[in-house]
């Protein structure tokens, strides 16, 4: 699936410090990559691997000491990182909205669920009162939420797991953003539930035309949910790509590995395929690629030389075994 | 209602195991209120076998009783019916100090390794504490070399002993868990999810880790978790639990090959299929209701795509199936259900079966 528009958002080189006593740790470490108007894109990676802070610097959400030390984040052709808080505060919500995992956590629990809707409408959309509040009841329909009219008017205690993060699918999109942050949306919830919630997720954001980065750590809701994918390995993306190149052909041994040490229903395996070792912490990142101390197919260079990321096949990868290789 | 075929007794049995917690609320606030007294049924008349050597898992969602289970097996909950042999003891009838000599042989594994690991204790004195009350090791020495023994056994080194909690990661925090599991020789192992709190890697890590435990130690396992691949990797039987009671069990390849409680093919639909890719299911409708008020009859029913009147008003008990399982469903007793097809195939009856929900 390839998006020839101009992209929504581009990331460029974006790199991501802590100042902490002992010096700066860098926790996201020159990433790059596009979204297309639309496009839903996946992005993996264990924890700690930087998922969720790249999501946090897009929405410019990023908190001391944490702070973006280098590159660029450009949002519908204008550069956003450098942005003033009050200038991001408009956008973020109006044109990029986000939905985190609990549910419970991101509502106010002190207010209705419909004021809290009508409030952020109002922020962003000239309504009155009443249109808004119109708009609000609307929304909770749209995202399946039995008799709006009713539980517009309710507290956010008065919903279950499933019915609170429909409100906050409602809550990201009712302004009409062109772009979704979704950081690990259903992962405070139960199988059956999550299924409804990624079908709503992606049903929603086609019918108003909003691009979704969706943080996971989940590939069979990757596999499921996203146009394409970006794995992430200590701060860096190392493999980006359709979904379905990178979930059925894997390049980097890194994504190879956690393919293939994904346990699967009916599989009859007797041992899982495993990736020795865990992911170095930021405090002793090892030189050259970060994933060589664990890689099955490691050489010399991997330990020196940083492997950039090159096209292969559609995609992206990160790898010196792929370095030679004409794109 | 017996699971298993070896001609050997089960290790464990549970026999019409039921938990009511009282929610009421206080005697004065009912009086004013008059409000009536409140009771949950997390776990009602649950029967199960483990064969020696073998693992039976638990498989539902949130709210289901499958973590209640695993507390009124190990005894951190008194069970308010019912028995649970172990051995042919039953532990629901022993007073708790004639209970001593079982604790060493059940241990339990906890879902998250950062709350379960003492963070003020080093390692060694972590997994040395059960050597020391059930006086396995008599000197120092001896437990000095038993817990560099039970390090290494676990993939760790001997060394790590000296260390706190908080210089490992995740993986190996649990890893540590397992060491002190293991370390008064338990033959029975109940594991509430164990790998949920990890990351996929180190997930099939922790997986292959206990399984070779279990080959090499000859090991037991209860086995509870919500993912059904890890349940699939791990277990020989599986129950599937909703509401507080099994609608379905029996050996995991029959479940997982031919699942035909409605309930265990919904979840298994839901399973995020990595290898089919992107398709526009029709997901299913409904959340689990509230264990408080449980609908009548089946209390699967305001969720089933095949509900009748019967199911409505009559709760359905657990029936033998030819196929070695066991399931608690009129409309399979009655053969309303389709066929199920086998977990791959997307055969049209499945989906018709999906259809039917929404």
């Amino acid at each position: 699936m390839t998006f020839q528009t101009t992209p929504l958002l581009s990331v460029r080189d974006l790199s991501i410090c802590f100042d902490t006593r002992h010096g700066p740790l860098r926790a996201v470490d020159g990433i790059t990559f596009d979204l297309a108007p639309g496009e839903i894109l996946g992005m993996v990676g264990e924890s700690g691997a930087g998922k969720s802070l790249t999501g946090t610097a897009i929405t410019g959400l990023l908190e001391r000491p944490g702070r973006i030390d280098r590159g660029e984040i450009h949002f519908e052709g204008q550069r956003i990182d450098t942005l003033s808080a009050e200038a991001m505060r408009r956008l973020r919500g109006r044109k990029i909205g986000a939905i985190f995992q609990d549910p419970l956590t991101s509502l106010n629990p002190l207010m209705t669920v419909g004021q809290q809707l009508i409030q952020t409408i109002r922020t962003h959309l000239k309504l009155d009162q009443a249109a808004a509040r119109k708009r609000a009841i609307d929304f909770l329909g749209e995202v399946g939420i039995p008799a709006p009219e009713a539980r517009v008017d309710q507290y956010p205690h008065q919903f279950s797991g499933g019915m609170r993060q429909r409100v906050v699918i409602a809550l990201a999109l009712c302004a009409e953003p062109s772009l979704v942050i979704a950081d690990e949306p259903t992962t405070a919830l139960d199988v059956s539930i999550q299924a409804q919630i990624l079908d709503l997720l992606k049903r929603m954001c086609r019918e108003h035309g909003a691009a979704v980065i969706l943080v996971t750590h989940d590939m069979g809701v990757i596999a499921e949910t996203a146009d394409r994918v970006a794995v992430m390995y200590s701060g860096r993306v190392v493999e980006i790509g359709p979904v379905d190149k990178v979930v059925r052909d894997p390049h980097h041994p890194y994504t190879r590995g956690l393919m293939q040490s994904i346990p699967r229903v009916g599989s009859n395996a007797h041992r899982l395929t495993q990736i020795d070792g865990a992911m170095p912490r930021l405090t002793d990142l090892p030189t050259g690629c970060a994933f060589h101390p664990r890689c099955p197919r490691a050489v010399a260079e991997c330990k020196t030389t940083r492997p950039a990321a090159l096209p292969v096949e559609g995609g992206h990868v990160a790898c010196h075994l792929y370095q030679g290789e004409p794109a | 209602m017996t699971l298993h075929t070896a001609e050997t007794a089960p290790l464990v049995s549970v026999r019409g195991l039921s938990k009511t917690f009282d929610l009421s609320a206080p005697l004065l606030n009912r009086a004013i209120e008059r409000k009536p007294r409140q009771y949950l049924r997390a776990v009602d008349g649950l029967n199960i076998d483990i064969p020696r050597g073998k693992t039976f898992s638990l498989v539902g969602e949130s709210g289901c009783g499958k973590s209640t289970v695993a507390k009124l097996v190990v005894g951190l909950h008194a069970a308010t019916a019912g028995e649970i042999r172990f051995d042919g003891t039953d532990l629901t009838a022993l007073p708790a100090a004639a209970r001593g000599d079982f604790r060493k042989r059940i241990q339990m594994i906890f879902q998250d390794p950062y709350a379960s690991l003492n963070p003020r204790w080093r390692v060694r004195d972590i997994i040395a504490e059960p050597l020391r009350s059930f006086g396995i090791t008599q000197s120092r020495d001896e437990e000095r070399a038993e817990v560099g023994r039970l390090l290494e056994m676990v993939g760790l080194s001997a060394r790590d002993g000296e260390k706190f909690p908080h210089e490992f990661s995740g993986g190996q925090r649990q890893r540590i868990s397992i060491a002190r599991a293991i370390s008064s020789r338990p033959e029975f192992l109940v594991c509430d999810e164990p790998t949920s709190a990890l990351d996929v890697s180190v997930q099939s890590q922790v997986l292959n880790l206990m399984r070779n435990l279990q080959d090499e130690l000859g090991l037991t396992y209860l086995f509870i978790s919500h993912d059904l691949a890890v349940v699939d990797f791990m277990s020989d039987y599986v129950g599937v639990m909703y509401l507080g009671r099994l609608v379905e069990a029996g050996p995991a390849d029959k479940i997982f090959s031919a699942p035909e409680h409605p309930y265990t093919r919904l979840l298994m639909d839901t399973v995020p299929d990595i290898d089919m890719g992107r398709r526009d299911r029709v997901p299913v409708v409904g959340e689990v209701p509230n264990p408080i008020t449980p609908p009548p009859g089946c209390s699967f029913n305001p969720r089933c795509p095949l509900a009748n009147a019967h199911c409505r008003e009559q709760s359905p008990d657990l029936v033998a199936r030819h196929s070695g399982t066991v399931v608690a469903c009129h409309a399979v007793t009655e053969g309303r259900a389709p066929v199920a097809p086998a977990v791959g195939s997307d055969s049209g009856e499945r989906m018709e079966l999906q259809r039917g929900v929404a």
